[in-house]
Formats: C-alpha cells, structure tokens, sequence
C-alpha cells in the first residue's frame, strides 16, 4: 500500500498544471468550487491521475469525489 | 387572470419577493447568458421556423427563401416520390398512429417492413426498431450493459449514449477522444472477468470527424470487449453499401451492435439497433425504452421501408455527395477559414469560431443572405467551441454549392471571421 503522504503529493503535482488561480491546495479544497474547474477540466485531470497511478476512476466515483481530501482517499483505496 | 395562476404566485415566487429561490434558480445564468446575447439585437439561432420546405435543400424562413445546410437530411430522400407514396398508402391503410407499444398492439405490418428492411441492408440477423435513434442508444446501452458490468465511451460522445450510461447500472470508464492508445490503456486495467461493452461513433457529429475503427474494434477484442458502433452520420454514403464508417474500415462480422437512425439519412424519424448475436431478440422483452413507449405511426415506418430500400442502390447519390463534401471542404480552406478537420472526412464540415459573439454574428448574416447552417454551442460541442456546422445533401447542386461559398465568403469577410 502506498503511503497517503506520497499520493497526496503527487496528486498535488498533477493538479499543479490545472490551478491557474493559484489556490493553495488542503484536504477541503473543492474542484469545482475552489479551484473553479468545468467539466472538460475535470475530465482531462481526471485522466491524468488514472494514467499516474495506473488506476480507473469510473464516472460513478467521479460522482462522489468533490474534495481533493475525498480524491486522495479514493486513490489510496483504489490502489489496494 | 384564472385562479389557477393567481395561486401559482405565492410569496415564494422570485417574481414576487426579490432574491427568493424556487426551482427554476439554477437556470438564472444560462437564462441571464440568453438574454444578453438576444439584447445585443441578434436573431435567436435556436427559434428558428421553417414555414414551407421546398425540397430537401430549400425552404423559406421568414419570406426568405433559404438554402438548406444544416439539416442531417444527407441523402436528400425526405421528397422522393417512392417514399412519400409508401407514406400515403400507409397513412390511408393503417391510419394515423399505433396506440400502443411495439410489445402489444403497435405492431404493425411496416414495422416488420422496416425491420426487414434494416435486415436487407445491413446483412443482419436481427433488427429492432425504436421510436427515436436517441431511445436506442438509451435502451440498447442502458440493457446490455447491467450492475458489475463495464461501459467504456469516447468522452465526445453524443448525449443518447452518455444518456444510456446514466439510466443504466453499469460503471463508466471514459477515454479521450479518438485516442486507440488510451482506449487500451483504460481496458487494460479493468478486471480481465467482468463484461465490457464499447461504445463508439462511426462520425462525431460536432467536428465531423471520423473515428479509427479499425484499430479500436481490434483493442477492444483483444480486451474481449463486446463493441457497439452508433453509425448515425455515416448511413448511406460510407462503404460499399452505405452501412457506415464500420463498412468502410472493412469491419463486417466484427461490430457486435450497431445503432442508427431513421431522421438523418434515411429521411424520416426512429432508430434502430442490428446485430447478429444469437440471442438477440431477448432484448424485445428487457429494453424499457423500446417498450415503455408508442410505436412509430405507420406512415412512418412505410417511408423508412422504402427509403433504406432505395439506399441500398443509392451509388449516384453517394458520389455526388462526397464531391459536395469536397468541393465546400476545399472552398472554405482556401478562403482562410479554420475547419473540424484538415481533410473532408464526412457530410459535415464545422466551422470554428472564436466565441459566441463572432459565431452568431456570422450565423445571422447567413441567414439574411439566404443560408441557413446549424450554430452549435457548448455543452454540445468538444473543448467548449462555437461552431457553425455545415451538413451536405447529395440533393445541394454543384452550383448550390458555389452559392455557399460566396455567401461564407461575404459573411466572413463583413464580420472579420476571415
């Protein structure tokens, strides 16, 4: 299992790219409230951290992560 | 005022009490984004009424006779006389409607027709109808693919088959557009025993850009995915006998479920659903969307018999078209225009705009010229484009072609799109 320190800090490398705004980034920070991300925005992030982690976030779970803290978790769980 | 209405405007209602929400909220951005544009003193380019159709390239649109380039209407069959007399007859004979679903009493003569027919041209065991293209992909996709099972998509695809996903039980897994790469990437990581069906489009309908079949069908495969392919933009004129993008690649016998339509080429409204698979005709009896509806009226179904029957034959047609396909493509590039794609790859040809402003700009000063073309906006479009999209007809004359390209090139030119 991979450590949650190191997911959230390559996740925090892959939304890098994506937050024009700079907002800086914790566990409760929303995609589409805080960093203000559209639905073609999320779906290009979103395929970055499959490739990343070699993972497959379905819709159906896409649908319940709204929080990069729900997002590591997620990834955590999804790598076993 | 009746009292029906009066009681409708309760303190609650926003247009009583300032700042009160009710469930129309959520739409206040897009209405506001509407009423801005409209305000600018632009036509609204999704109000428009044809009040009389001359031919399947011609109309009048206020007082306007008007050349017809946005209309799906690919191989011009909504005027031929053999479909129409199929209509009539059919109309006399079995009169208006069905009155019910194709699983009781909405089965008629010229459903089977049409079933046979779709059988006659697709080389098919199985056919089935429905009454829109959009409820086949919604009820064929939404069936087949259950709880555990997997659903991979292009991330372009068209609203039906996202529709489909979301009625169903199925997990989704999207990947990037046209990409074979990531297609094989994201079935690679899916659990080697569970089902999985994917779904894809022969031509993307916004762009209109044709996918690589050929290499996905065979990703797929080697997956073990079951593939369906929606072929609603390319009926008629791909392959040697009009079957679609798939025919073309050379893919008989290895496209499990192909999907298609009655309102695009074939000229008048249903969809449908061929395959092969021996157990096909289960899904008569667990599709929801196929049997929780009326049947198509018979006219309808009659003037679908005869239309796809005279596809079959359609070689004239088909060739005229893709020089139209051409000959508008090659016009339009020359003049400086940026397009979907670089080559003509199919009967629609988008033009891309900077945003909405230029978009309906020019839109409006085609349609004041006397062409109409579709405007397409986000969410419809990929990557969030404004598009003018420009579908051909195998019916648009060479020289109505010509005409376009001097009406896109002044429309241009007048409104610094070029």
């Amino acid at each position: 299992m991979t450590d949650r320190a190191e997911i959230q800090s390559r996740i925090l490398a892959e939304i890098e790219p994506y937050n024009k705004k700079g907002v800086a980034i914790t566990d409760a920070t929303t995609f589409a409230g805080d960093l203000e991300w559209d639905s073609l925005t999320v779906m290009d992030f979103v395929a970055a951290i499959e490739d990343a982690f070699d993972i497959t976030i379905t819709m159906n779970m896409q649908a319940e992560i709204e929080t990069v803290g729900q997002l590591i978790d997620a990834v955590q769980k999804l790598q076993g | 005022m009746t009292e029906a209405a009066e009681t409708a405007h309760d303190s609650t209602t926003p247009a009583e009490v300032e700042g009160a929400k009710d469930l129309f909220s959520k739409f206040d951005p897009l209405i506001a984004e509407r009423q801005a544009l409209l305000d600018t003193g632009v036509r609204d380019p999704f109000a428009i009424v044809m009040d009389e159709v001359k031919s399947p390239t011609l109309a009048v649109i206020k007082g306007k006779e008007t050349i017809l380039l946005g209309t799906y209407n690919y191989m011009g069959m909504t005027f031929d006389p053999d479909v129409i007399l199929a209509g009539k007859e059919a109309l006399d004979q079995f009169g208006s409607g069905t009155n019910g679903s194709r699983m009781l009493n909405g089965t008629f003569r010229d459903h089977i027709d049409a079933e046979e027919a779709l059988k006659e041209f697709y080389g098919a065991a199985h056919a089935m109808v429905f009454s829109t293209g959009y409820q086949a992909n919604l009820g064929i996709i939404s069936t087949l693919a259950g709880k555990g099972d997997y659903i991979v998509l292009d991330a372009d695809s068209h609203a039906s088959i996202y529709d489909g996903c979301a009625l169903g039980n199925a997990e989704i897994v999207r990947f990037r557009h046209n990409s074979v790469e990531d297609l094989d990437k994201r079935l690679g990581r899916l659990p080697a025993d569970a089902q999985k069906l994917v779904v894809l489009e022969g031509v993307y309908s916004m762009m209109g850009d044709v996918a690589p079949l050929k290499e996905m069908v065979a990703v797929s495969k080697k997956h073990g995915a079951m593939v369906l392919v929606d072929e609603a933009h390319s009926m008629g004129f791909f392959g040697p006998n009009g079957r679609g993008v798939y025919e073309d690649q050379g893919l008989e016998g290895d496209v499990d479920f192909v999907i298609g339509t009655f309102s695009k080429s074939v000229g008048t409204v249903g969809g449908f659903c061929v395959s092969n698979h021996p157990k096909f005709e289960i899904m008569r009896f667990v599709c929801r969307p196929y049997i929780f509806t009326a049947s198509l009226p018979p006219s309808v179904v009659a003037t679908a018999a005869t239309s796809i029957r005279k596809l079959m034959h359609a070689d004239n047609k088909r060739a005229h078209l893709w020089e139209n396909s051409r000959r508008l493509h090659g016009g339009l590039k020359d003049m400086g225009f940026k397009l979907g794609t670089d080559t003509p790859q199919s009967a629609i040809i988008a033009v891309i705009l900077e945003d909405q402003t230029q978009a309906v700009a020019i839109w409006q000063a085609l349609l004041e010229a006397g062409l109409y073309v579709n405007m397409a906006r986000p969410p419809a479009t990929p990557a969030g484009m404004f598009l003018l999209r420009c579908s051909l007809c195998a019916e648009h004359s060479t020289e109505q072609i010509d005409t376009i390209l001097e009406l896109f090139h002044a429309a241009g030119k007048a409104t610094g799109a070029i």
